[in-house]
């Protein structure tokens, strides 16, 4: 079992992404994360799926997903194949007179302030996501009061020099 | 034109002349149109379910796709079985449901479902119309999906104020469907690859199932088989895809298949699965299926490949393509000579010899097998050709045993999903596909039972079946697992034998009813049934105890076979 991620081009139709996420419950697969948005063609959304499954299973999903109408395309990204980024938002609690403490120690790891209430203040972070990661255990001291991460998105790197793994295209 | 009567233009167009449905209010405008005028001839069902594997029947019977038509709500619930049958069989299939109008989707309004949402796992593609705009794309698409590809069943659901929308009609020529590419050609290397080592293995068994049916390459695998003498097992749903009586035909492999066929398996250094997908009624337990062998498996479907067991040499892309350059690719790699196969042919005929399907005979005692192997004679002397059709349980298995099908498409059976209640419609519809032919279902009581209204249909419509129940009293193939594997705790099997009495009801359906109690009645009463110019039921009273032997038990290697009690011991 490992982890990997998988891209996939689908037509922005009625029911298409539930085609999707069917195929995984009912097929057993299962999803760590799952991002959805639109692309260069308002006709095509991309998906980014991230699945623990072993090499065997990685193969069944692409090609079981390759049989649905809409999906257009399936790829792999390898993780040294692809830029991948998520986004967190982060609200964390924060009595007053170790607001400036916090704030400072946020923005040396990258965290932009979102909004500052009274007790607390809200962080939005962008990274990959091993960095999502780095900065919630980072702030996880203060008390995490509400935490959302989108899952991650990704697109295979124009550098990339070999193409990426594909199913049946 | 309106957008029910853009339907059945699409219809027309897609070349259907049958379809089967029952009518209600989602889908009454589309009804309507069929009042107006359609070539395509309406086979009203008595329940959808009936309509949808009638459909089933037609399309296994002609290798076009079968079309049915239910209302929305309870019509489109009603099909859910047929068109999970027909998932699970690779059957194109092209059901048609009316939708609640557009501005009351979503309001759960009076028989709105979400028919899309409850079909999902079960279809290739569905689509929901709320613009009449779209439905003749909707329409060529649906039948596109249905046909190409691994076939396959597809929903088209459409809003009633579509139906009733006035538009310009105008069928488009191409598909517009840029994610559907099923392969269309075969990879050159890896048929080379198949073609090596097919010609250097010694002990090489094929192993065909329903796609090649469904992929019309039949006449190459025959090619295939003679060309290369390659010995072959077929599997339930691929039944008379090769001839039975081909002697290299060593019949059907599985829980209740031949013990020389699963052998033939266990013991072969290479495995030529055509169209088939090592179910686990054919593998048994996996680890343990053909232990010593390498597969090369062609599959229209890539995710077919690798997904059971691993494929050494993957072959996918359309099976007609594939067999017939597969056999110029080994003629060409054997004129460098063969190993000797001698061994491994005499091999499988000793096995087949020593261990036929069998059972014992005895006194006074009418055996379901009797009547299949009657029915089997019967029918090789007629001369229309002999479709069967069978429910499932016990007597499906004696139909797989002990019928002999020299003809593509000449047995329809319920494989993936196991439908009690097939049978029966699905000879209508192949009744209708092939009104040329006789059309015999054979049946289980507890089967018919499921979907007995449908005599109605055979009989109004004037689609004359033969149903033959080989009525044993019980579920029987639920009480032979109580018997072995339950303590004989016979938990709700028993059916009984006399109610209903069978040949009344037949009667009360407008069909010949007959109630065949001892052996020797049998032969007359099939043959008054198969001759009867219109619908019959036999109700064949037989050996409620009877089992089906040869069995390997549920996640049992496929080679520990159960004998049928005092047989030879086969051992390796
Ligand atoms: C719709 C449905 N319900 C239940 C079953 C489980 N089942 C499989 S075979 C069988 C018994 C069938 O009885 P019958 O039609 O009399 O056939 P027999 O086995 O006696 O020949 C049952 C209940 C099934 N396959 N399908
Ligand atoms: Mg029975």
């Amino acid at each position: 079992m490992s982890s990997h991620t998988i891209s996939v081009r689908l037509e922005n139709s009625p029911g298409a992404l539930a085609r999707v996420s069917q195929l995984f419950s009912r097929r057993g697969y299962n999803i760590q994360s799952l991002a959805v948005g639109p692309t260069e063609r308002p006709d095509i959304s991309r998906l980014t799926l991230r699945v623990d499954c072993s090499e065997n299973s990685l193969e069944q999903i692409e090609k079981q997903m390759h049989k649905l109408v809409n999906v257009l395309r399936v790829t792999e990204l390898a993780p040294d194949e692809a830029v991948e980024r998520e986004l967190a938002l982060v609200t964390v609690n924060v009595a007053s007179e170790r607001r400036a403490e916090l704030v400072a120690l946020s923005q040396v790891a990258g965290a932009q302030v979102a909004d500052i209430g009274r007790d607390a203040i809200t962080f939005e972070f962008v990274g990959r996501p091993e960095q999502v990661e780095a900065f919630e255990e980072l702030v996880r001291p203060y008390g995490v009061r509400e935490l959302v991460r989108t899952g991650r998105v990704g697109l295979r790197r124009p550098s990339a020099s070999r193409p990426t793994q594909s199913s049946v295209t | 034109m309106l957008g029910s009567d853009a339907v059945l233009r699409s219809l027309e167009l897609e070349g259907v002349d049958v379809a089967f449905g029952i009518p209600g209010g989602a889908i009454l405008p589309t009804y309507d149109a069929i009042a107006r005028g359609t070539t395509v001839r309406h086979v009203l069902a008595r329940h959808e379910q009936g309509a949808g594997h009638m459909a089933e029947g037609y399309a296994r019977a002609s290798g076009r796709v079968g079309v049915a038509i239910a209302t929305s709500g309870p019509g489109a619930t009603n099909l859910v079985t047929p068109i999970a049958d027909a998932w699970m069989d690779s059957t194109p299939l092209v059901a048609i449901t009316g939708q609640v109008r557009s501005n009351l989707i979503g309001t759960d309004a009076f028989q709105e479902i979400d028919a899309t949402g409850i079909t999902m796992p079960i279809v290739k593609h569905s689509w929901l119309v709320q613009d009449v705009e779209e439905l003749p794309g909707v329409m060529k698409a649906a039948f596109h999906v249905a046909r190409t590809g691994r076939q396959g069943p597809v929903l088209v659901d459409i809003a009633r104020d579509v139906q009733e929308a006035e538009f310009d009609f105008e069928y488009p020529d191409d598909v517009d469907l840029p994610g559907w590419k099923p392969p269309h050609k075969v990879h050159p290397r890896q048929l080379r690859e198949a073609a090596k080592a097919i010609a250097v293995a010694q002990r090489p068994i094929v192993y065909a199932g329903g796609g090649v049916l469904n992929a019309d390459a039949c006449a190459e695998l025959l090619e295939l088989v003679d060309s290369a003498q390659l010995p072959a097992v077929v599997t339930l749903m691929g039944k008379g895809c090769l001839p039975d009586s081909h002697p290299l035909n060593y019949g059907a492999p599985g829980m209740h298949g031949s013990k020389f066929a699963n052998w033939a398996l266990n013991k072969a250094d290479l495995v030529i699965a055509i169209g088939s997908r090592f179910d686990d009624r054919v593998t048994g337990k996996v680890s343990a299926f053909a232990p010593g062998a390498k597969v090369i498996h062609f599959d229209i479907d890539a995710a077919e490949v690798g997904k059971i067991r691993h494929a050494e040499i993957p072959v996918v892309g359309p099976l007609k393509l594939a067999l017939a350059q597969l056999t110029a690719e080994v003629s060409a790699v054997a004129a460098e000579g063969a190993p000797d196969r001698g061994p491994w042919l005499r091999q499988l005929e000793d096995w087949r010899e020593r261990f036929p399907f069998r059972y014992a005979k005895a006194e006074g005692v009418l055996k379901p097998q009797t009547a299949v192997e009657l029915l089997r004679d019967l029918a090789a002397n007629r001369e229309e050709d002999v479709i069967w059709t069978t429910g499932v349980g016990q007597h499906q298995m004696w139909a797989m045993q002990y019928l002999q099908c020299d003809k593509p498409r000449s047995f329809i059976t319920s494989g993936g999903l196991g439908t009690m209640g097939y049978g029966l419609p699905a000879a209508i519809g192949a009744k209708a596909a092939r009104p040329d032919a006789t059309v015999v279902c054979i049946d289980g009581d507890g089967c018919f039972q499921m979907t007995c209204q449908e005599l109605a249909t055979a009989a109004l419509e004037r689609l004359p079946i033969v149903t033959v129940i080989l009525n044993n009293g019980w579920l029987g193939m639920v009480r032979q697992w109580q018997e072995m594997f339950y303590d004989e705790r016979f938990s709700q099997t028993h059916l009984t034998q006399v109610a209903p009495d069978y040949a009344k009801l037949a009667e009360a359906y407008g069909c010949a009813g007959f109630t065949v109690e001892s052996e020797d009645q049998l032969e007359d009463a099939l043959s008054a049934a198969m001759s009867a110019g219109r619908s019959a039921v036999v109700d064949v009273r037989c050996d409620a105890e009877e089992k089906v032997f040869p069995m390997v038990p549920s996640g049992a290697a496929a080679v520990d076979t159960i004998e049928a009690p005092g047989g030879e011991v086969m051992s390796a």
